[in-house]
Order: structure tokens, then sequence, then C-alpha cells
């Protein structure tokens, strides 16, 4: 089998899956779906690893393959296959996605077992693995757009899967949209290229682009910056990311699989894959480091203050992929793409262990309301321990090295960029007290009711069925959240998924240690050749020193968490007193949504509203009557024609013919 | 034979098939003339088949064989109907669709 | 030789289509029309069409018009009251169609065609409309219109079966 094959075969998998469950569901037995789907994203992982293979067989310097299986269309000189492009970039994005999202997969198996919707769930679930998987894979801009669209439509529909959930169906349509921006930036992009290079595959747009464009060149600056507007809307980067908090309302594996571990990377992927186009253009750049560098300060405060435990995940996860837009802006690709993996590992980690903890509060996300789950949840609370220490980069796991790699590069690189790297130590340190805030908060302390009962009965409570963010019923049919709940502490399923991800979230920092493993810089390495970026590494030294300052930082934040949410807890509620503006800032989400309220909604609004009064009364209105009614007045005066006589038909048809030839003899003449 | 002959021909019988179109009601008799006008219509491009030395038209006059077999099927599957539901065979009667 | 066939098919031909048009009876008109179909084919093979004259007799004044006998005799032989409801009609349409007749001859004697004059050139090959010809043609160059035709006649009888198909209750208000 050649890479290329294989690489199909990571492509038919999750379609297949998809297929067979969307179309067989009613067919088949109660809960194969998990089962066939969950396989389908095992085998794509094999396939995945089968590419790896194939590809570390070549030497460094041609490994890459570009396969196509027919001209998908091709319209003037507009040439366009459906094919793919295999580099170790792509296949590191294959790994990730197949590897956490079989993880997830299973864990779904038992998470979702008692919901309605469990086949309609692996369907989607399957066809979002395959679309990020064709995104990733995709060997030119066209099927690119295609990936990026469809991952957008099954992260809709599986932010919407509970469909009796107004809350959730907003959510979805929230996201869709901002998506949909996004895909226009990226739709844009595609055309200038298209219209400047005439081609569209990435191997040809690569070698053309350094030939046409010169440096800052304002074309290359522009199609830069609308790969950043897709790039930014699908990684809920400022100021594209209100839909990710909201998107919170799909089911806990979705939050964990898409908007923590995939799909929301993507943007930093496609950065990081059009890296000869933002070589050029390293004002783009810029704007893809300094908004990674606000998004993740702006993510970083608003995850202090909110009390939604899946909110504080998502906010977080912003703000980690803030550090990788940082990365892939100021030319650390390798660091970008590593802190993309681990983060996967941890933040996937997080989100199931927040799943379980949701089970065992009965839906309940609020964190003011859990306490001393530690005890009822051991295995859980272990997880999110190693989660929180990953993500707040605690010495010796994966965040730290991955973190702290992309803080030296900036360091290293100077001038104004030491502004951002410093920016990104107090994001760090946010990180480590919001995460620490979660554990703090929820693990120690007097059992709360729910886990007291967990405790003494081992019975999971149920609670009621309503909706906490506007007290709506709930609608078990659809699946919301399904009778029974379920924890990771009895279900095998579960605990399957999330181990070996607390596992990597531990060691997998282990394959960068700097000057003596780098496995992922060095792996990378041919997708980079060529950029003048990539080649500059800190030395080795720097980097360690770097590591110990990020460790520092990061144990320095722990002991505040701490401080405030175990010794003394009275100093986060006076804190809140005293800086009350800044408070209501962070927990009003900057305003960002009423702020885009009032400048896009509220204008397209009235826009809308004035076409209703006037517009449509006045000028529609009157084109129409005035056309309606003149239509009807001459039908008025040929109605007699329509005789309903088939005889008198045929005799107008023939005295029709009779002239069109009399005419035609007589011209002819 | 010179080929106007048989266009001759061919524009007499499709005369003779509109004029029957016109004349008649029994719908069964004016499917009956629209046979009459396919067939006059298969005879003029045989004879321009014919007159170029080209078997295309052949072809043509073969599918303008199964338009007839259509017509007819649907055609006679209407009279059919009209006869089940007691509606007179006469399509001077049939006015349904009177504007 | 070939005149004495050629008027005698055309003499033919147009009494069956006249007969046609004229007998009261469509039982009649239909037997009419197939005297007229047989003596067409006799044209055709004049222009040496002979497949085309053999799929004439046998699918259309064969099998096609058993159907219509049978649907003539189903609904019976109503016999209308010759041209009455309409006199203005009655006129009218002959003199259309002698227009019509008029019309087109003078087009095709005024035409300025190749053939016009001739009887078509001779040295076409000897297959020429042998069943082998047109078999070859219409699966080589034809196959689309060949495929498009077998789906229409699919459809007109799904239509046929649809139009004339037995509907229970209104078939027994009707009985």
């Amino acid at each position: 089998m050649t890479t290329a094959s294989w690489a199909w075969l990571v492509l038919l998998f999750p379609l297949l899956g998809s297929m067979v469950i969307a179309f067989g569901f009613r067919r088949l037995p109660d809960r194969t779906a998990g089962i066939i789907g969950s396989t389908a994203i095992g085998l794509a992982f094999i396939a995945g690893i089968g590419t790896l293979l194939g590809l570390l067989s070549e030497p460094s310097e041609s490994r890459h393959v570009a396969s196509s299986l027919w001209e998908y269309a091709g319209v003037g000189d507009l040439r366009v296959d459906l094919g793919i492009f295999v580099d170790p970039l792509a296949v590191f994005m294959v790994l990730v996605v197949t590897g956490v999202s079989f993880l997830i997969h299973v864990y779904s198996t038992a998470y979702m077992e008692s919901d309605q919707g469990y086949s309609r769930f692996f369907s989607y679930l399957n066809f979002f693995v395959f679309s990020m998987l064709l995104l990733v894979l995709a060997g030119n801009f066209v099927l690119l757009i295609i990936g990026w669209a469809f991952v957008g439509f099954a992260s809709y529909a599986l932010i919407s899967f509970w469909y009796r959930r107004t809350t959730a169906t907003a959510a979805g349509m929230k996201a869709f949209v901002i998506n949909v921006v996004g895909d226009i930036g990226l739709v844009l992009a595609a055309i200038l290229i298209f219209r400047e290079l005439g081609v569209l595959d990435y191997e040809a747009v690569f070698d053309a682009a350094p030939k046409v464009f010169s440096t800052d060149q304002w074309t290359v600056v522009a199609i830069c910056l609308l790969l950043l507007v897709g790039a930014f809307a699908k990684s809920a980067q400022l100021p594209f990311h209100t839909w990710l908090a909201d998107a919170m309302e799909g089911p806990t594996p979705v939050s964990s699989l898409i908007h923590a571990a995939t799909m929301v990377t993507a943007g930093v992927y496609l950065v990081a894959r059009t890296w000869p186009l933002f070589e050029l253009a390293p004002a783009a750049a810029n704007v893809a480091a300094i908004v990674g560098v606000v998004t993740l300060l702006v993510a970083g405060t608003i995850a202090l203050v909110v009390t939604d435990l899946k909110r504080i995940i998502a906010y977080s996860t912003m703000s980690q992929i803030g550090y990788m837009f940082l990365a892939v802006g100021i030319g650390a690709y390798s660091a970008g793409m590593f802190h993309l993996m681990t983060h996967a590992f941890f933040k996937a980690l997080l989100f199931m262990a927040a799943g379980s903890i949701i089970a065992v509060m009965a839906n309940d996300q609020n964190i003011d309301r859990m306490r001393g789950l530690g005890k009822a949840l051991p295995f859980t609370a272990a997880m999110l321990v190693i989660g929180s220490l990953a993500l707040s980069g605690f010495p010796f796991t994966s965040g730290w090295f991955s973190k702290d790699e992309i803080l030296d590069f900036a360091l290293y690189r100077g001038g104004w960029y030491t502004i951002l790297a410093i920016a990104g130590y107090v994001g760090a340190f946010m990180t480590a007290l919001y995460a620490f805030r979660i554990v703090f908060r929820i693990l120690p302390g007097r059992p709360c009711p729910e886990a007291e009962e967990l405790i003494e009965t081992g019975h999971v409570a149920h609670g009621e069925a309503v909706n906490p963010a506007n007290g709506q019923p709930e609608d078990y049919e659809v699946g919301y959240p399904g009778k029974e709940h379920h924890i990771a502490e009895q279900s095998p399923g579960m605990r399957f998924g999330m181990l070996p991800l607390g596992v990597l979230a531990l060691i997998a920092g282990f394959l960068q240690v700097p000057g003596v493993t780098e496995v992922v810089t060095k792996f990378l390495e041919p997708t980079f050749e060529g950029s003048s970026l990539a080649a500059i590494h800190p030395p080795v030294s720097k980097a360690w020193l770097g590591l110990l300052n990020g460790g520092v930082i990061a144990v320095v934040g722990i002991a505040f968490a701490w401080v405030f949410w175990v010794r003394r807890p009275a100093i986060p509620g006076s804190l809140r007193q005293k800086f009350h503006p800044l408070y209501e800032l962070f927990v009003h989400k900057w305003y960002f949504d009423e702020l885009i309220h009032a400048v896009i909604v509220r204008p397209v609004l009235a826009f809308g509203d004035f076409c209703n009064r006037v517009v449509e009364p006045f000028v529609v209105g009157g084109i129409v009557t005035g056309t309606t009614s003149l239509v009807r007045s001459a039908g008025a005066l040929v109605r007699d024609l329509q005789s309903g006589m088939i005889r008198a038909y045929a005799s107008l048809m023939v005295v029709g013919a009779i002239a069109v030839v009399l005419f035609l003899l007589l011209r002819g003449g | 034979m010179s080929i106007e002959w048989y266009l001759v021909l061919a524009a007499l019988l499709f005369a003779i098939g509109a004029g029957g179109i016109l004349v008649r009601r029994n719908p069964v008799v004016i499917l009956l003339c629209l046979e009459l006008m396919l067939s006059a219509g298969a005879l003029a491009i045989l004879s321009f088949s014919r007159m170029l030395g080209d078997g295309d038209g052949q072809v043509f006059v073969l599918i303008v064989l199964v338009v007839a077999a259509c017509e007819v099927v649907v055609g006679l599957g209407l009279v059919v109907a009209m006869f089940r539901r007691r509606i007179p065979l006469d399509v001077d009667e049939t006015t349904e669709l009177r504007g | 030789m070939v005149e004495i066939a050629f008027f005698a098919g055309a003499a033919g031909a147009i009494g069956g289509a006249l007969a046609v048009v004229l007998l009261k009876n469509p039982f009649y008109s239909v037997l009419a029309l197939v005297v007229h179909l047989v003596f067409l084919a006799g044209i055709f093979l004049l222009l040496r069409a002979q497949f085309l004259a053999a799929a004439q007799i046998v699918v259309y004044a064969g099998a096609v018009m058993v159907i219509y006998v049978f649907v003539a005799a189903y609904v019976g032989g109503i016999e209308e009251p010759a041209f009455d409801a309409h006199p203005r009609l009655r006129i009218f349409g002959p003199i259309v169609a002698a227009a019509l007749f008029i019309e087109i001859s003078i087009a095709v004697a005024g035409s300025a065609l190749v053939g016009i004059g001739t009887e078509g050139p001779q040295d076409i090959p000897d297959d020429f409309g042998t069943p082998a010809a047109v078999g070859r043609m219409l699966l080589d160059d034809f196959l689309i219109a060949f495929e498009a035709a077998s789906i229409l006649l699919l459809l007109a009888a799904v239509a046929a079966i649809v139009l004339a198909g037995r509907r229970g209750s209104q078939t027994q208000e009707g009985t």
C-alpha cells in the first residue's frame, strides 16, 4: 500500500461509518451505532499510522504526496482535482484528530447510552471526523473550503443536537452564522489566490507565490487577512469568539471533541498550512499573533469569573488557541502544532471529566453548587487534576513543554515580540489561577447533597429536567440528557476514553524536551522546509530558562488559587467588591455580545424593519400589484380564446402553422 | 422517382391528418389522425435521409415510432379513463378547461 | 417499375388516410389506418428503409393497431353523426388542410434542396437501411437517444396504468 492509499483509507472509514449509521439506523440493533462509529474511527487511526509509516519510509526531502481521484471541477482555466496532499503536517493532524476522536467516541458510547438520539449522534460525530480529515488532507483550497464548511455544519448539527432545547438551537445558529462569516473570508481568499496565481493546488500556490508576490504587497496581505477571518471564526478568536461559549449547549463529548480538541484548532492548522503566504505577508502574520494574544488575555479574564463549569473550560480553550495563533503568527509553527496536540489531550480530558461531574450534579453546571466531589468521584477528580496541571503548565506535564516553547520563541525573536511574550506569561498566570479555581472549588470541602447521595448509596442523582439556562422543561424524547446519567466511576467505556488521555496529558511533553528529543520539530521539519522563521531556534539554555519561568509562574498561580479558594475564601469576594467595574466587565464577557448586537444586529434589524415598512408595501407591493393587474387585464382580453374546445385549439395551431409557412414563403420569395 | 414526389405525398398525408383532427370529434379517431400526421413526418424524414444518403434519418424515424407508441398508450389510456367515468367520448363536450 | 410501385403505394396510403378521416365508425377508421400503414411501408421500401418498413408493419400496423382495435371495441362503435356539431369547422377544416398542403408543396417544389429533381445519390452503401446498419447507429451514435426513448416508453406504460387503471371507489361508483 502506498502512502496515498493509506490516506484515502483514513478518509473512507469515517465517511463509511457515518453513512452506515445514517442509512441503517432503523435496522441496526440497539446501540450498535456506537460500536460501528468507534470502530470506523479506530480503523481511520490505524490507517493514519499506516500513512505515517509510509511517509517516514521516504527520505525527508520527498516526504509529501499529492494524490487525486478525479477532476472535481473544470471551468475555463480552473482545474480542481478531488485531491489530497499528505505531508508531515497533515499526518500530524490526522493522528491527533483520529486518536482523540477515537477515545471520545468510546467515551460517548457510555456517556450517551440512554440518549434517544444515540444513532444520530454517532452518525453526526463520524461525519464530523470525516469532514475534519477532509479539511486536513485537502490538496487544494477548494477541498479545504468544502471540509471547512462540512465541519461547520457538523458543529451546528451537534450543538443543536438536543433540538427541543431552545437555547441549544439558538447556540447552533449563532455558531453557524459566525462560521459562515469565516467561510466567506476563506472563499474570498481562494478567489483572490486564483485571480493572482491562477492555481489552487497547495504545491502550485506555494511554488508560485514567492515569484508573483513581493513581501507585504497588498494582495498577499489581503489574502492572508481573509484567510485569518476564516481562521478566527473557526477558532473562536476575537472578535468572532462569542459562539464558542454558547456552543457548550451541545452534549459534553461534542464540546470535548469539536469545541476543544479538533475543529476549533482548524484555524491554527490553516495558518500553519499556508505559511509560505504568511511569510510573504509579515503584517498579516503579526495580526494573527496580536489577535491571539488579545484573545488569550480576554478569554483568561472571563474564565476567572464565570461560574458555568463548561464555559470556564470553553474560555480556556479560546485562550489556549490564542497561544497557538501567537505561535504560528511569529513563525513558531512546530511549537504551535505541538501545543495544539497537547491541548487536544488535556482539554479533551478536562471536558470528559466535566461531563462526569455534570452527570453527578444532574446536569447542573454551576460550580457554586459543587462541593466535595473529590471523595465521591475519585477517578474523575484525578483526571481533572491531571488536566488542570497540564493546562496551567505545571512542570513536566505536557502543557509546560508546549506552552513555554511558544513563549520562548516569542522572547527570542525580541523587539516588540517581547511584549507579546510578557502578555503570554500574564495569560499563563491567569490560566493556572482559573484552572485551579475549578479544582479547589469543587473537589475539596463538605460534599454537596448530590455528592453525598453518590457516596452513601452509589446512585447518581436525577434532579429535575429543567434547562438551567431558561427554566424550560427538558424533553426526554430528543434525549436531553437521557433518563440515566453516566459517570466515569461506573462506566468502563468512559474510563477507557479518559485514561489514555490522562497519561498522554502527563507525559506527551517528553516528545519535545529542548535539546534532548524534539521529536515534533524534527518530524514537521520537511513541511516547513525553506521557512526563514521556522529555522530560528532558541538555544537550548534559553529554552530551559523559559521553561523555568513558565514553571515558576504556574506554581505561583496554583499557589494563589489555593490561597483564594481554599485558605482564605473571603479574598475573592472582597476583590470582587473592590474591583467591581472590572468584575462586571469580565462577567459580561467584555460586553462582546452586546457590542456585536449594537454594531451589527441592530442596524441589520433596523434595515429589515425599514424594508418591511417602506420598501415592501410601496416599492415591491407597487411593482407586484401593477404586474398582477396588468396580467389580469391582459388575461381578461384573451380569456375567450380559452374555450376548452380541443378542436378550436387545434384550428388555431394549424392556422398559426400556415401563417408561419406563408410568411417564410413570402419572405424567401 | 425523384424525391419531391415523396415529399409532396408526405405533405398531403399530413394535411389529411390535420384536417381530420379538425373535423372529427371522437377522441379515438383524433388519435388516429395524429398517427397519420406522425407517419407523414416519418415519410418526410426518410425522404430526406435517402436524398442525402445518410442513415441518421432512419434512426430519427425509429424514435418517432417510439414517440408515437407512447402517445398512443397515453392517449388511449385517457380514452379508456373517460369511458370508465361515463364522460361522453366527444371532444366538444369536454370543455372543463374553459377559461 | 418504381413509378408504378410508388403510385400504387401512394394511392393506397392516401385512400387509407382519407378513409380514416371520412368513415363514421371508429372501428373502421382503425382498419383503414392499418391499410394506410401497410401501403406506407411499401413506400418506405422504395426509399431503401427496409428495416423501418418491417418495423412499421410489425410494431405499428401489428401491435399498436391491436390496441386501437381493442379500445375501439371496448368503448363501442359510437357512430358520431358526421360533421354536425360545428358546421363552421366542417367547412373550415378541409380548407385549412388544403391550404397547408398547397403551402408545403410550394415550399418543397420551390426549395433549393440538393436532391430535388433527382432520386438521391446512387452510391449509398449496400447496407443502407438494413437492420444491421440501423442497429449499429442506434447503439453507437444515438445511444443516449435510444436510452431516452426506452425511458419514455416506460413512463408511458406507467402513465397508461395510472390513467386507465381501476381505482377502487371510483369504479364502484361508476358501475
